[in-house]
């Protein structure tokens, strides 16, 4: 479904990305992994259109989309989350995904029929099903860590996404709250049959999770694999695990 | 299907405002007609900078230009050709959008800051081809004498036909602001890199915000014709457009009508300071300390604070 094929980015001197590789089948749940400052970001940053690579493809349903502005590949099937919660701090919890399903169904430049009128029912359902139901109303800017987290997941869901991508979907939480996303990740990718990239440094929740995994160090993608394969692997224990 | 936004609570006050100014000419002096509509006209102008500024976050710092485009359009029009009067009002707001659309074009390429310097520059161009083409525009002098249709050219005639515009204006900003575009235009306000990634193309979102805009800009600059009868360069002079960038903030730019109390306040103390000091933006430099020190959501912002009505007035929420 998504093939990243000899991404590169530098930053001046600094080479953030340096020959990554990465595959993702439908239905997967693929974690990266690499420890901070491997790359992570930068490639999901270029996968979504962020970022313009300096080298390398992006193919997308057999459709290259390396070139394209992020609204367009958003429109392609792929949406994602970030890692600092990016939400719209002033608007309702409700109008933060609405916005995004208007966007999804085309409505976004309708100038004359009332927004609380429209996306009420696929908005409802995905506040319900991320838990914020009860916080619609409330202005997003004001939510707790953890619900801005939750928010972030639902804007990308408004999208209606095949590929979900998710940057480090459970930064900044306690271990409890940690299980609690993943748990709710893994439900979502089931009812909705949605496929999920995800990165990660927490080693546990992306073994207990990805059915595929690839390690970044460095820029550099070492391998991909499953999970048992990466544990086993040489190369990923000096580089990676051994110093963890 | 607009009914649900139209109710009691939302327009409401703002009705009975309507119905007041109404009945108001025949029992005040003339002098106050002319000031209140000089409030509509500005109140009309400040709204339509708004929508950019307050609602998506665009640093419009030069929209006088637009209102000043849209005033001289009709103006010249009515001197220069024999064409009739409604064929002006109409060119008016058409001739600012485009305008309006030509130098967006080029500022959406730019954020924050840099939009605004360069919307400075291009707006500020406007103004030196008025000042300068003295066959045309009559440079310093501006254009002077315009004649009006006999309905409107006395001042109560000209009370009435602004403060009908400004209220249906004020309808169609009012659909606006609910609609998904309003809504949509917000959501780019606090975060255009997030709007970017769930699919909004948001320069050519802001492209259309600032198209509209323009067109109501242009819509004031007909009004300030039909009430003054004049046009003169100092409608296209960036002073004018920080202006009304400061009733957006005075009024509250989060809010839908905060521009209008901050255009009836800029208007009242310009008229009524003014009479006794020529030091009248002294007052006004003070009292915009002590807003930002205390009322950084503007007057109308806090006035909603208060009465616990912000969430529902600047940021709608769900359904219910």
């Amino acid at each position: 479904m998504l093939q990243v094929e000899e991404m590169y980015k530098s930053f001046d001197d600094f080479k953030a990305v340096n020959g990554a590789n990465l595959t993702v089948e439908k239905g997967e749940l693929v974690a990266v992994i690499g420890p901070n400052g491997a790359g992570k970001t930068t490639l999901f940053n270029m996968i979504t259109g962020q970022l313009k690579p300096d080298r390398g493809n992006v193919i997308f349903n057999d459709e290259d989309i390396s070139k394209l502005p992020p609204y367009e590949i958003c429109r392609k099937g792929i949406a994602r989350s970030f890692q600092i919660a990016n939400i719209f701090p002033r608007l309702t919890v409700f109008r933060n995904v609405q916005v995004s399903v208007l966007s999804q169904q085309g409505k976004s430049r309708n100038l004359f029929h009332p927004a609380q009128e429209l996306a009420v029912e696929e908005t409802k359902s995905i506040l319900e099903s991320v838990g914020l139901s009860d916080k619609a109303g409330n202005t997003a800017g004001s939510l707790a860590h953890g619900d801005q987290r939750k928010l972030e997941i639902a804007i990308a869901l408004g999208n209606d996404p095949e590929l979900l991508i998710l940057d480090e979907p459970t930064a900044g939480m306690s271990p409890e709250e940690t299980a609690a996303t993943m748990e709710l990740i893994k439900q979502l990718a089931n009812s909705r049959g949605l496929t999920i990239l995800f990165c990660e440094h927490d080693m546990e929740v992306v073994f207990n999770f990805a059915q595929s995994i690839m390690v970044m160090h460095l820029g550099l993608t070492i391998m991909q694999g499953e999970p048992d394969e990466v544990r086993n692997s040489s190369r990923v224990q000096e580089c990676y695990l051994g110093g963890a | 299907m607009f009914r649900d936004i139209f109710n009691l609570k939302s327009v409401g006050p703002l009705a009975v405002v309507f119905i007041i100014l109404l009945f108001l000419p025949p029992i005040i002096p003339r002098f106050y007609i002319y000031i209140l509509a000089v409030i509509f006209v500005t109140a009309l102008v400040a709204m339509s900078l708004n929508m950019v500024v307050g609602h998506g976050g665009l640093f419009q710092f030069h929209h006088g230009a637009f209102y000043g485009v849209g005033a001289y359009t009709v103006a010249l029009m009515l001197t220069k050709t024999s064409l009739p009067t409604w064929v002006g009002f109409v060119a008016g707001p058409i001739i600012a959008a485009l305008v309006g659309l030509l130098i967006g074009a080029f500022c959406v390429r730019l954020t924050k800051l840099y939009f605004g310097m360069l919307q400075i520059s291009l707006g500020s161009l406007i103004w030196a081809i008025a000042f300068r083409w003295y066959s045309l525009t009559g440079g310093d002098d501006g254009i002077h004498g315009i004649t009006m249709p006999s309905i409107i050219s006395s001042s109560k005639g000209a009370y009435y036909f602004t403060l009908i515009v400004l209220a249906i204006c004020l309808i169609v900003m009012y659909m606006i602001f609910k609609s998904p575009f309003g809504a949509t235009l917000q959501a780019i306000r606090d975060n255009p890199e997030r709007c970017e990634a769930i699919g909004i193309n948001v320069r050519r979102h802001q492209l259309i915000a600032i198209v509209i805009a323009t067109f109501f800009a242009g819509i004031a600059g007909v009004l300030f014709v039909v009430v003054e009868g004049s046009v003169f360069p100092d409608l296209l002079f960036w002073v004018l457009s920080l202006e009304i960038f400061i009733m957006c903030l005075l009024g509250g730019w989060f809010t839908f009508a905060g521009p209008i109390l901050g255009a009836a306040i800029m208007i009242s103390l310009r008229t009524f300071v003014g009479i006794h000091t020529e030091y009248w933006t002294l007052i006004l430099g003070i009292i915009l300390i002590l807003l930002i020190f205390f009322l950084p959501e503007g007057v109308w912002g806090y006035i909603l604070e208060k009465f616990g009505r912000q969430a529902r007035e600047v940021v709608e929420g769900g359904s219910d």
